[in-house]
């Protein structure tokens, strides 16, 4: 038996991305996106998504919809005139939900994972 | 009070989860294999298409209606049910999971509470959390809850809550319930029942116990005292240790040559041996079976099966594989198309109440330790990332599964890609 360790009583537990990425695993789900719609709000294409359905999106939220029965990632702008999910691209354009559409929040994405092998010199 | 909450069409709403485009369309499930239809949407059961019909007989009536089909999904179902589940729990002191997708939940601790709130809150709470609609029917018993429940989706689709707080509001439901659609009333006795006179399962509950006792045995006397509102069911909090397991499916497709067919023994016994190890129990007992296909009248039939004892009771693969195939060379008949086989496990017991042979020449703690190692290899890396020579790589005989959806919400590789 050699010398008790004195950092014994010090151990704590290692970070776990887990915790602060998904706080609510019961109703996080993951996307990948493949776009570049939202390239200005840090989201590359091949970003994994943490989305928490468990959130109540605001305005400027980042959301998942459901628009026309497809998914989009977009920013959530509401106020007294108008609801709209805008791009973070400056040549996509914005969808401006009126009763032409059939939209629906799927979640709000919380979290944004890239790992570094799927950056590629920004293109724009 | 007693809650049974449901997840509406829920194979259904964890494909339409994933796929939204599918809303308001027809969608069916299939059974293992593409057998047959275990679960339709709400557009799909208007349409006609009947619970449990085989895939064939419907497939010119879901083309012509352009009904999507989806093999079953169960890793993702699994999933889905577990977060649903998980969520329930957090509503109530305690609760009994009655199947993948019903919950009964105990509120006799929540006198002070608005049930009925409660319950819209626990829908609205799955519906936005994990994406699944759910129903509640709250009432005095376990069958009541039930009966509840299902009052709701005829009556109050929209609302997706029934409360029978007081007598006046389960006699309402009472009455508006055939016996037949009584939680724990079969086909046979709901016939007798009819054709005695009762009706309803408000007739039901007043027919005298004797009676009921002599007709339907004490199972019915306990159901009708849960219809008169006095709680008879036990609460089953951890499910009862299984008697015996049994893995068996039909093969992808015919299959006459013995090498394939003690392949896929082989997998099933390994997952016999599985379950065993996980609730810590060993089967004395094996059986093998092994049948061709009878709705093949074109085919010679033949159907047969064997039963084991095993020297010793054991949960180690290695020697359940050993038993099986020996069973399995004994009933295996060259030239007939087999459709499918099985494997049970019989006699279980508690892995420390083994009796031991004088003559087992075994080294069983060695055995149980790879085993153990075994088992935690394939829970860190990956189901049958170590296996069993026997067990093999090719799975001629797996099930069809045409129509599989993605494992949305349970690997990496497989998520909804936003091309957007």
């Amino acid at each position: 038996m050699g010398f008790p360790s004195p950092a014994a009583d010090y151990i704590e537990d290692r970070i776990d991305l887990n915790e602060v990425l998904a706080p609510n695993p019961l109703s996080t789900f993951f996307f990948r996106n493949d776009g570049v719609n939202m390239v200005n709000a840090f989201i590359p294409p091949k970003a994994l998504l943490v989305v928490d359905r468990s959130q109540t999106p605001v305005n400027g939220s980042i959301v998942v919809a459901v628009v026309n029965g497809e998914f989009v990632v977009r920013y959530l702008v509401i106020n007294e005139i108008k609801c709209l999910l805008a791009a973070a691209n400056p040549k996509v354009a914005d969808i401006v939900l009126t009763g032409d559409f059939t939209a629906e929040i799927w979640g709000v994405v919380t979290g944004i994972v890239t790992q570094t092998k799927d950056l590629k010199p920004c293109t724009l | 009070m007693y809650a049974l909450v449901d997840c509406n069409n829920f194979y259904c709403s964890c494909e339409r989860l994933f796929n939204p485009k599918l809303e308001g369309k027809p969608i069916v499930v299939l059974s293992n294999n593409d057998g047959c239809a275990i679960a339709r949407s709400d557009e799909a059961k208007a349409i006609g298409i009947v619970m449990g019909t085989p895939e064939f007989m419907i497939r010119e009536q879901l083309k012509e209606h352009n009904v999507k089909i989806f093999s079953s999904n169960y890793t993702l179902y699994g999933d889905l049910s577990d977060r649903v589940m998980k969520t329930l729990a957090s509503f109530v002191p305690r609760m009994e999971i009655y199947s993948i997708d019903e919950a009964f939940l105990d509120m006799h601790e929540l006198q002070h509470t608005d049930l009925l709130k409660l319950a819209v809150e626990i829908r609205r709470t799955i519906r936005k959390h994990i994406g699944i609609p759910v129903t509640v029917g709250i009432a005095p018993t376990k069958t009541l809850a039930k009966m509840a429940n299902r009052y709701a989706k005829k009556r109050y689709k929209d609302v997706g809550v029934y409360w029978a707080a007081d007598q006046r509001l389960i006699d309402e439901m009472l009455a508006f319930t055939e016996v037949g659609d009584i939680w724990g009333i079969g086909m046979q006795y709901a016939r007798k029942l009819t054709l005695k006179g009762f009706k309803t399962a408000m007739d039901l509950k007043s027919a005298p116990d004797d009676w009921i006792r002599q007709q339907m045995s004490v199972v019915g006397l306990r159901l009708i005292h849960e219809l008169r509102g006095q709680a008879s069911i036990k609460w089953e909090f951890t499910p009862p240790a299984k008697k015996n397991i049994c893995t068996s499916r039909s093969f992808g497709k015919l299959i006459t040559e013995y090498k394939t067919i003690a392949e896929a023994v082989t997998n099933y016994t390994a997952l016999c041996a599985l379950k065993l190890r996980q609730q810590n129990a060993c089967a004395a007992r094996l059986n093998v079976f092994l049948q061709t296909n009878p709705h093949r009248t074109q085919d010679q039939q033949y159907m047969h099966s064997v039963t084991l004892a095993l020297e010793v009771a054991s949960n180690i693969t290695s020697e359940l594989i050993k038993y099986a195939l020996k069973g399995l060379s004994i009933i295996y008949k060259p030239g007939y198309n087999f459709m499918k086989c099985g494997v049970m496990v019989l006699d279980i017991i508690p892995q420390d109440k083994i009796q031991y042979s004088f003559f087992d020449t075994a080294e069983r703690t060695k055995q149980r330790t790879m085993m153990q190692a075994f088992d935690k290899v394939n829970r860190v890396f990956g189901k049958d990332i170590v296996r069993f020579a026997s067990q093999g790589f090719e799975k001629k005989y797996r099930l069809r599964a045409e129509f599989l959806s993605k494992r949305y919400s349970t690997n990496i590789d497989e998520l909804v890609i936003i091309k957007d």
